[in-house]
This record gives structure tokens, sequence and C-alpha cells, in this order.
């Protein structure tokens, strides 16, 4: 028996052989084209966004190739969805072959710089002076900048005029929270739900609650603070008292809007991108900025993306890397470019170019100014390993599991632990 | 399939399926063969093994260097991540999150098998008798296999929403309170449970099914003439002679619920406040669903699955070597 043993697994490698010679003969008929033909036509250079709601047709897309263009080159533009690009860009720099310009989460930003995957924004001469300082923090580590804000949005109030009316509650007497809450209470008496935000397992949820926690005085450095137990002790009393749906727990920003569009709640928080969708919810809405615990406006997250250059091996790309990034943010395209993101500018005088076409914008340009970079205050890459205790705390006080307070010192532990 | 097939080969010689050569040229076509037809074999054999080599060993070695070293950003770009042993699994046995994970998984696995196949076998006897509509009804009961994951696990989201679900709207109809099917920590891990049973059953009838149909319906006449009853033609005849159909049936559907992630990840997110966290989601979140990846422990995570698929896997096949002996 042994001695047939050779010839059973030619038999069996056949077939496979034979369609591997196929392909070795296929393939060197197809190498044959010189590729010295390629070198007249100018060079390419890659752009990664996040932006896969946007196909070649958008405003957006045409930006970047007139941009392209415009530097003497041929832009190459991938899209990904915004979790995959991380992992996306970490798995290319490894390979060495990152993008030429890569638009990426604000948050992210320290994550990659760490890495060493991002160049500073004075290895690439670019010109950050035109912005907002509070949007610029987010992406410098240690007096280093590592990108360029393309625009910003933030979190606040969209509250639903009919429903408000009903119950009786005028929307400018909301200051504080106490205020907040007894509008609440008013909502739901007069048979109508509250409020709804995400509460989610995710950095949505930490996104989401931050405006509350930083709106008491609350620092990330200290979770478990009087302040910081008093914002998710707000959050878990609306949920005890019938203000705020079960469902938060589970709500993703968009879901949270789908909730606040069925036209029964007050109030909805969420972001400047759903300004969109607010027009089209068939009920009038309005705007306001989420309250800090004593008044005045609490600061919320910024979101919104930076323009970064990725380290490359050829530094003479650089060149021209930097006139496309310029191209980007300029004041000109900044306005288009924003208006397109439904995003707020991060320059001053595009602000008010904004406003200037569109007053409602206002209220979120007040809010972008009193926001804050997740990864600011210097806390760059310290920030995950806080966010990720801080939205478990979130869901385990507002699943009943702990009280706000075992919930926050529980998470001050592990941040604590994590961020040594 | 039992009729030794004769294949011509390129030597010339009659071979039975089992490779054995038959008469009458025996002999004379292997003594010709020396080292050239060895180099040969191996040369043949090489696509194999590259494509093993490629998309299984390599990635389950890099799997295995990623859990044994401490992975930074920095050095998963730029390499030179120092060699740690065994720390990202202590780390991870040491993590707070280890033993309810641990404990979901065997929950989530061992319920979602035992009622996949259950209910999986009832279908399955069911459409043996072959009545009217019994293809169209089985063809609908093929459904949620075919619907991607993200669709049925989506819909299942909605269903079970403790404010707007229609399940809650249902027992609503009966007077029952709302149930915070994924938001409460005492309903979410079964919630995801129900779904996957729902999502695997279809797997277990089609192959329990053809399973059924093998065995032949003579030896349920004779134990029929011989006063068996239909609970005892079930487990004196059906249940010992589907034995091997039934072993790899949940063979294979362990492995598959080990790693399910999807419908976890999608419906509850392994929340709220990792009350359906289970090792896949686990792996997950460490390494790909955080702001700053832990590559290591995720990996490491990740290997304990494979150590627990595989360890069934050699029970099976133990099991199965036992059987072919007896």
């Amino acid at each position: 028996m042994n001695h047939t043993q050779p010839r059973r697994a030619l038999v069996a490698a056949l077939p496979l052989a034979l369609a591997a010679s196929l392909a070795a003969c296929s393939s060197t008929s197809t190498t044959s084209t010189p590729a010295s033909s390629q070198a007249a036509a100018p060079a390419t250079y890659t752009i990664w966004d996040p932006y896969p709601q946007f196909d070649d047709s958008a405003d957006w897309v045409k930006l970047l190739k007139q941009c392209g263009t415009q530097a003497g080159v041929t832009v190459q533009r991938t899209a990904y969805d915004t979790t995959d690009l991380t992992s996306k860009t970490l798995l290319a720099a490894q390979q060495g072959n990152p993008p030429d310009v890569l638009i990426v989460d604000n948050p992210v930003v320290s994550t990659l710089a760490d890495a060493g995957v991002l160049t500073t924004t004075a290895d690439t001469k670019i010109d950050t002076s035109a912005i907002s300082p509070n949007l610029l923090a987010a992406g410098q580590i240690g007096g280093k900048t590592y990108g360029i804000p393309i625009g910003a949005n933030t979190l606040a109030l969209f509250y639903n005029k009919d429903v408000l009316g009903k119950a009786g509650v005028d929307p400018a007497s909301v200051k504080d929270w106490t205020s907040l809450t007894a509008a609440l209470a008013k909502v739901k008496a007069a048979g109508k739900k509250g409020i709804t935000f995400s509460a989610i397992g995710t950095e949505e949820g930490s996104f989401q609650f931050l405006p509350w926690f930083w709106g008491s005085g609350a620092a990330l450095t200290k979770l478990d603070s009087a302040e910081g137990v008093s914002a998710l002790g707000l959050w878990t009393d609306w949920l005890k008292k019938g203000y705020a749906p079960n469902s938060v727990l589970n709500n993703t920003q968009t879901t949270s809007w789908q909730e606040f569009a069925t036209g029964d709640y007050a109030f909805g928080e969420n972001g400047t991108w759903q300004l969109g969708n607010a027009e089209k919810a068939g009920f009038p809405y309005g705007i306001i900025a989420i309250p800090g615990k004593g008044g005045g406006t609490a600061p919320a997250p910024t979101g919104g993306e930076f323009v970064s250059v990725p380290v490359q091996d050829d530094t003479a790309r650089y060149a021209v890397s930097q006139k496309i990034v310029s191209c980007l943010t300029s004041t000109d395209n900044s306005l288009t470019t924003d208006t397109t993101l439904s995003y707020i500018a991060p320059t001053e005088a595009v602000q008010a170019k904004q406003v200037a076409a569109n007053a409602a914008l206002q209220v979120w340009v007040d809010a972008v100014k009193a926001a804050k970079g997740r990864t600011s205050d210097d806390l760059g890459t310290k920030y995950p390993k806080i966010s990720e205790p801080m939205w478990g705390a979130v869901q385990a006080a507002l699943s009943g599991s702990k009280s706000p307070q075992d919930a926050m010192a529980a998470a001050q532990a592990t941040a604590a632990a994590s961020t040594q | 399939m039992s009729t030794p097939t004769r294949a011509r080969t390129g030597g010339g010689t009659a071979v039975d399926r089992n490779g054995a050569a038959l008469p009458p040229v025996r002999g004379r076509g292997i003594r010709r063969r020396g080292r050239p037809g060895q180099w040969a074999a191996w040369a043949f054999l090489a696509p194999v093994v590259v494509y093993l080599l490629v998309f299984y060993a390599y990635p389950l070695y890099r799997n295995i260097d990623l859990s044994v070293r401490h992975y930074t950003v920095r050095s998963f770009v730029h390499g030179g991540a120092p060699f740690t042993g065994l720390d990202n699994y202590r780390t991870v046995f040491a993590d707070p999150t280890f033993g309810p994970a641990l404990w979901h998984t065997v929950v989530f696995t061992v319920v979602s098998l035992a009622f996949q196949f259950a209910i999986g076998l009832a279908l399955a006897m069911f459409f043996t008798q072959h009545f009217r509509l019994s293809a169209t009804l089985r063809a609908l009961f093929l459904v949620p296999w075919l619907l991607p994951l993200i669709v049925s696990s989506s819909t299942w989201s909605w269903m079970l929403n403790s404010e707007s679900g229609v399940v809650n709207a249902f027992l609503g109809l009966f007077g029952a309170g709302q149930v915070n099917w994924l938001t409460s920590p005492d309903w979410s891990l079964w919630s995801v449970t129900i779904a996957n049973i729902w999502i695997g059953i279809p797997f277990n009838l089609v192959v329990l099914y053809s399973g059924l149909q093998a065995i032949s319906p003579q030896i349920y006449e004779a134990a029929q003439l011989d006063g068996a009853g239909a609970w005892q033609r079930f487990w004196k005849v059906t249940f010992p002679l589907l034995r091997p159909v039934s072993a790899i049936t949940l063979l294979l559907g362990l492995v598959y619920t080990l790693k399910v992630f999807d419908i976890i990840w999608i419906m509850t997110r392994g929340g709220p406040s990792g009350s359906s966290t289970t090792f896949a989601t686990w792996s997950y979140r460490l390494g790909f669903a955080n702001l700053l990846p832990s590559f290591g422990p995720a990996a490491a995570v990740g290997n304990l699955l494979i150590v627990m698929a595989l360890v069934f896997g050699l029970v099976y096949i133990r099991a199965q070597r036992r059987q072919g002996l007896s």
C-alpha cells in the first residue's frame, strides 16, 4: 500500500498544477506592458477620508480633484468607514505605503501621532494660525501640532416646538440643569416623552455624556469627583423618573435621532450633522446649547476631522501634500467643504460667512466656540483609556447595576491604573 | 459510492478510489518511478502547501506572535515590540471582564446549541412526513440563513426595542410591563441568544433533514413490526443512526456559535455594562472598537477562542475514531 502514496498525491495535485501553470502562462503574457510608459503622466497622490457617503459626483470629491490639479498632480481618493480608517492607516503605515493626505477623526490624531504615523505641521509647513485654538488643541500633543481641522461639529439640544408648546414650556427658560429637569417633568405630565440621547457602550456614549460631565465642572483626570458623579446622577435620575427612555442605553446617535424624529420627544441631544434631517422631520424644531449645571453653555466635545500628512519615506512628497492641504483648508474651499459636510468652519472668518448665509447656525457657532477637544489638555492617548471606563460607568449606572457614585469610583480606579 | 471506480492515470495504471493499484497491471508502473517522480509529486503538492502556509499557518503564527508581545500603536507600525511571554494572557485572565465573558460565552454557546439542535431536529422530523407544500415551507425556514446577519440582527434589535419594539407591544396586549430586552443586564444575554437560536435553526434543519433521508425506511418498518411505538422508534432507531450527522452538526454549530460576533455587536455592543460580552466581542473591543487598540490582549483572547474550538474538534475526532473502531 505504501508505495502507491506518491501516485495518489500526484493524481490529486494534477488539476491544481494545471491551473497553476495556466495562471503562469497568462501572467507572463500580460506583464509585457512597459512600466516606463507612465512616467510622462502626472504623479498620483493618494487621499483617504472617512466620508463614504460621498461619491465621485459630490462637491467634496470634486474639490479634492481640483486641489490635486492645482498642485499639478492626480488625486486618487479612497473613502473608508470612520471606524475602519484607523486600523487601515496603521496597517498601511506598517507596510510602508500610507496615503499622502489623511483626513481622520480628531480623537484619533493623538493615537496616530503617538504611533509615529503623522508629520507635524512644522515639518510640512502647513499654516494653522487662523484656526481657533480650542479646535486645534485636539491635534496638539506635547506642543506639536499634527494636523489642521477641516471643520468642526459638536452637540446641542434640538427641541420640538409642538411638544414644548403643549406642555407649556418656554425653551428660553431652560438655562441650567434644574430648569431643564423641571421642563422634562412638565413634558412628562403633559403625556409626552422628555429627552433622548445616546448612552451606548462605545466612544459615542462618552461623546454624548461629556457635555454634561464637563458642564458639571468635572475634569477627565478625576472621574469620581463630586461634580462628575452629579452629571451621571442627572442622567440616572432622568431614566428613573421616566424623563428619558430606557432605550438610550442602546442608542447610537442615529437611533437617538430616529426617536426624536418620531415627534414624541421634547428634546434630543444631537449634532450639527442632523440639521439636514431636522428640516425633513415634519415638525417645527429649535436648537439650544446644552446648559451647564449652574447655567451658561456647557463645553461640548468637538467632533470633526483633521487633515494630516502621514510620514513618507520619500520626504520630497510633502511639498505637494502641503499644497493640497492648504487648498482644502483655504477660506473659500473651507466654506464649500463645511457646507457640504454640515460642519462649522474652524476659522472665525469662515464662521462669520456661514452665519451670514444662514443665521440659524449662530447657536452652533457659539457651541463650537465653547467646545473642547476630547484629547485636549494634553491628555492625548490617555483619553481613550479614560473614555472606556467612563462609558462603562454610564452604562452601569443607567442599567441600574451600580449607583452613580460606585460606578464612577470603579471607572476612576480602572482609568488611573491604565494611564499611569 | 461503494463500488470501486477505475480511474485511468498517466502511468497507465488503473486505481480504485483508495489509490490502491488494481490488478492486472500491479507493480509495473510503480517500480519505474524513482527519485524524479518523488520530486514531481512534491512540485505538484507545492500549490496546496503554499496556500496553506500563506493563508492559514502564517496568520495563525502572527496571531500567536501578537499575543506574546507588548504592542503599542507605535511598535505595531515601526516594529520592535518587546517579547513579554505570557504577560498578555495574564492581563486577560486578571481582567474583571474575563470571568463574566467566559461565563457568557459558555451560556450563549450551550443554550444556543441545545435549542438550535432540538428545534432543528423536531422540524427535520416534521418535514420527513412529505405533506403537501412541505418543500415550500422548508424553503421558508431557510430565510434566516439567507439573510445577511446585519439585516437580521438589526431587525431583532428593532423588535426588541424597549420603547417601540413590537415584542413589548405584543406582551403589552396581555398586560405585561415593559421588558428591557436589550438594555437590562438581566435580559441582554437572553435576547442575543434567542436571536442566535433563530438564525441557527435552518442550518440544523437542513443537515439533520438530509441525515434523516439517509436512514433506510426498512429499518423503521422492521421496528414497527417488532412493536416499537413512535417514541421508541425515535430513541432506538432515529437517534442512534443519526449520531454521526448529529455530531458533525453540533461541532460545526459550536464553532459557529463560539465566534458569533455580528449579532451581539449589532444588538447590544456586548452591553449594557458588559452583560452580553462574549470572548468574540471582547476580542473585537480590545483590538478595534477603541480609539487606542490593544492588539496583544485582543490576540490573546482570540487565541483562547481558537483553543476552545480546537479542543472540541479533537473531542469530535476522538469520538469518531472510537465509533469507527466499535
